[in-house]
């Protein structure tokens, strides 16, 4: 297995200790076909306990490795040592609150996908016993690309509008209002439409496509507001 | 320490601790429910799996065969009436995740598909293209969204269960941001922690699975059973232990090995069938355990493929085609892809078995109960004897929502007129998870590092307990993982901070996973024979007069587990001849 010597420079804060962040440097040995993540874990493991991140999957799906890499909002297990050059510059995804090192709150991205009523508010109900709603093959595609969001919010850290508007609602919370709106079972989108289209909702995106750059990067749909 | 009070705490907000949490949340609209998790609920790790989840739907399928299957499937460890139960609400809990809006891939007519799956006689594997697990979440955790009575405390770490008079009433936890206890009070408990597999070096399971519901209801008395059985994934990404799921074989793809044979029909598996035609149990659609024990011994005949990432069999799925492959199993190619730059499409791609799934964990009944008045468990941290000696493919979704539901309602009817609890007495025992934790911080002559232990054990278990196993390896596994966890009590905690310290969280899951693996190891020291996913070299042969019965592992402190046995419960299936060799013969 071929390796590499990779010099990783990662943002560090702990509000118990710290007045302000500070970068500080990692010098560990790597298999070239290792991703970011993997590097943060072998820094852990041998070099720095103290240094905190979040992981689980290492696939891509679980959506909690979202870091800024080289500036860049990236999932930390998708992101491979092969595509970079250099010291490598790790730090917390932007736009969101930093907890402590890379752990980020996303509180205030977890109230707003609660807020587009992301579940089916049903056209006709039935009992379970009356069997499934039939949705023949094309009408599963019109929503299924956009129920792919795995949440790791890279979209959000990529927003120039929610940066600057933190009340707007955003391009994952839009996806998962439309997802519902275009589902062939579904009979609520009136209801989330107060929320949607409201001045913090659709409008404030400025359509420079950012979020859908980064989704793109996830391998998830584009987010309906850049379309 | 702050108290919580509620009604019904949940520990886990994977697949099952939702469906529970819904399920609690839609019966009595006036419970309050307090669902703890250490991750994001869409984090856990349900969400990686991929291949589907089993109910009877179809015209041509019947309870019967999928009884007949899972009970076969599981080397008749599974209990009958667990197994009976489970096939009759399958379907009922599939349709219930329809109604929800869960994008089960769909027929022309518009019902919902189905697909092949190892060990299944019968289509009957509902899937969301190559990522149902993701979308069982994601459905679950949406709709959990709608009920006010379900309070989230998300990024809160587990610890102990309160215990008092014999009844569990309460559980304390660490709110993971801010580094401070709570204790929450609960006339009733769920764990829906999930597995244990990170206590194997090579495993598809994320960061997370490390037994710390299984450990948290040992610690409290309740048995640990069966947890000897640990399956295998045939088909493991060889460098990252990515699964490739099941349905690469169920859609047509081959196994080989360095000389292009394929090796299954060489293990009772055969004979062959035409490429791009699987057939249902057999060949690559064989059982699990079956399919991952061919290639160790594939191994020992050295008939493996050397690659940089070690010995590896080839899975081949370039006679599917692109656009197919792209229909069907769009993350596989882009999981190998990206992570081993292999295209299917045009080469095959190297493999081998994976730590997967325990069969084990804490012993439950149908109706979900533990031993324990009050607590109750759900999902891969229970054992309700559902999966025996070898779970098939896509019961296990299922077994998340049947029993995930089937757990609040035995809550509930747990709860009714319950006497106050003395919350003086639950106070004293969560000052104790105080002092354990305080203790931690206090260490001073630690002399272990944490990796250290932690790789040891991990080295261990692949070693001495993995696809097969033997008398000496075993006992050299039971005495290492012994030593490991008298060793424990002398890790350092290096970071002392109060916030967010991974460290630490790290250092309790390191806890969870040594007192699983002695159950694990100490079991299956124990039991001197071979079924389903336990191996034994020197016993070979599956022994229905000494072990057709349940191990139960009944926590001893820091001395190994008293073990104890069950009888397995038999209503119309007696054991027989598991036989994956096809009706085409
Ligand atoms: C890669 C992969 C693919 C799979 N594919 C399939 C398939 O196709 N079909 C199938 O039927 N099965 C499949 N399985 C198995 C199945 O997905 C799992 O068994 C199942 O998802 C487990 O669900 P769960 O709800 O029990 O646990 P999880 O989803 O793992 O959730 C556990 C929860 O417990 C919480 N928790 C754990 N410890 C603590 C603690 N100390 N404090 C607080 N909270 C805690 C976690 O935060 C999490 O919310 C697959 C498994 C894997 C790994
Ligand atoms: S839309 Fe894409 S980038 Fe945004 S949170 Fe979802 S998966 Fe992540
Ligand atoms: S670790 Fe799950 S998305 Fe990266």
């Amino acid at each position: 297995m071929k390796e590499r010597l990779v010099q990783l420079e990662v943002l560090r804060y702990n509000p118990d200790t710290d007045t302000e962040a500070r970068f500080q440097r990692y010098e560990v040995t790597c298999a070239e076909e290792w991703v970011v993540l993997d590097a943060l874990n072998k820094v852990k493991a041998d070099i720095d306990p103290t240094l905190n991140y979040r992981w689980s999957c290492h696939m891509a799906v679980c959506g909690s490795c979202g870091m800024m890499i080289n500036g860049e909002p990236k999932l930390s297990c998708h992101t491979f040592l092969r595509d970079y050059e250099g010291v490598i510059r790790v730090e917390p995804l932007v736009h969101f609150p930093v907890e402590r090192d890379l752990v980020t709150a996303p509180d205030d991205f977890m109230e707003k996908l609660k807020r587009v009523k992301p579940y089916i508010i049903p056209k006709e109900k039935k009992p379970i016993s009356e069997g499934e709603y039939k949705q023949t093959p094309a009408q599963l595609m019109k929503f299924r690309q956009y129920s792919m969001c795995i949440n790791c919010m890279l979209c959000y850290a990529a927003c120039p509008e929610y940066g600057l508007t933190p009340h707007f609602i955003g391009p994952a919370a839009l996806t998962l209002a439309h997802r519902y709106n275009q589902d062939s079972r579904d009979g609520g989108r009136k209801e989330r439409q107060e929320v949607v289209a409201t001045h913090e909702g659709v409008w404030e995106c400025t359509f420079v496509g950012a979020c859908s750059e980064s989704a793109r990067r996830t391998s998830t749909p584009r987010a309906p507001c850049s379309r | 320490m702050e108290t919580i009070s509620t009604d019904v705490a949940i520990i886990g907000a994977g697949g099952a601790g939702l469906r529970a949490a819904i399920a609690l949340a839609e019966t009595d609209p006036k419970l309050r429910i307090a669902l703890i998790s250490k991750v994001y609920p869409m984090r856990s790790h349900t969400c990686s799996a991929e291949g589907g989840a089993a109910g009877v739907i179809k015209p041509d399928d019947s309870f019967d065969l999928h009884f007949d299957d899972t009970a076969g499937g599981g080397d008749w460890l599974s209990d009958q009436d667990c197994v009976e139960y489970f096939i009759h609400e399958a379907p009922k809990e599939l349709l219930q995740l329809e109604h929800w809006g869960c994008p089960w891939n769909r027929e022309a007519d518009g019902s919902v598909a189905v697909r092949p799956f190892g060990g299944m006689k019968k289509k009957r594997t509902w899937f969301a293209a190559d990522k149902s697990g993701f979308h069982i979440l994601h459905t679950l955790f949406q709709t959990s969204l709608q009920f006010p009575s379900i309070t989230r405390y998300d990024e809160f770490f587990g610890l102990d269960l309160l215990i008092d008079e014999g009844r569990c009433q309460g559980v304390t936890a660490m709110e993971m941001r801010s580094g401070e206890l709570r204790q929450f009070h609960a006339k009733a408990v769920i764990i829906a922690g999930g597995g244990g597999g990170r206590m194997f070096p090579f495993s598809t399971n994320g960061a997370i699975k490390t037994g710390d519901g299984m450990a948290m209801a040992y610690r409290a008395g309740a048995p640990l059973k069966d947890m000897e059985f640990v399956q295998y994934h045939p088909t493991g990404l060889p460098n990252t232990g990515s699964l490739l799921t099941e349905a690469c074989r169920g859609e047509g793809g081959i196994l080989v090995n360095k000389n292009g044979r394929r090796y299954l029909q060489d293990y009772g598996m055969g004979p062959e069938t035409p490429v791009g035609k699987p057939q249902l149990k057999t060949m690559e659609l064989g059982p699990r355990d079956r399919v991952s024990q061919a290639y160790w011994h594939e191994l020992q005949k050295g008939n493996t493929v050397s690659t940089q990432w070690g010995e590896c069999v080839l899975l081949d799925m370039r006679h599917l085609g692109e656009k197919y492959i792209d229909e069907r199993l769009p993350l596989v190619r882009e999981l190998c892809a990206s992570y081993l730059q292999v295209d299917i499409v045009k080469d095959p791609v190297p493999i081998r078995p994976v730590v997967h799934y325990m069969m084990g964990g804490i012993s439950t009944n149908t109706k979900a109960a533990t031993p324990i008045p009050g607590l109750f468990a759900a999902g891969e941290c229970a054992c309700v004897s559902l999966n025996g000696a070898n779970r098939l493919g896509s019961n296990s979704l299922v077994e998340l929502l049947v029993f995930g539901r089937r757990a609040a309602l035995s809550a509930i009817e747990h709860i009714q007129g319950l006497p106050a609890a003395n919350t003086k007495a639950l106070n004293a025992r969560a000052v104790e998870t105080q002092k354990r934790i305080d203790g931690l911080y206090a260490r001073t002559n630690g002399t272990e590092s944490m990796s250290g232990v932690r790789k040891e054990m991990m080295d261990t278990m692949e070693k001495n307990a993995g696809i097969y196993r033997t008398e000496e390896g075993l006992q050299e596994g039971v005495k290492i993982i012994h030593d490991l966890r008298q060793r424990y009590d002398k890790v350092i905690l290096t970071d002392k901070s109060k916030v967010f310290n991974t460290d630490l969280f790290q250092m309790l899951e390191l806890g969870s996973m040594l007192d699983c693996a002695e159950a694990v190891t100490v079991g299956a020291l124990a039991r001197k024979e071979s079924r389903g996913a336990h191996q034994r070299l020197d016993y070979a042969e599956r022994d229905d007069n000494k072990f057709l019965r349940h191990t139960m592992a009944y926590f001893k402190g820091l001395e190994p587990p008293r073990i104890d046995y069950l009888d397995v419960v038999i209503t119309k299936s007696p054991p027989g001849v598991r036989d994956y060799s096809g009706d085409h013969k």
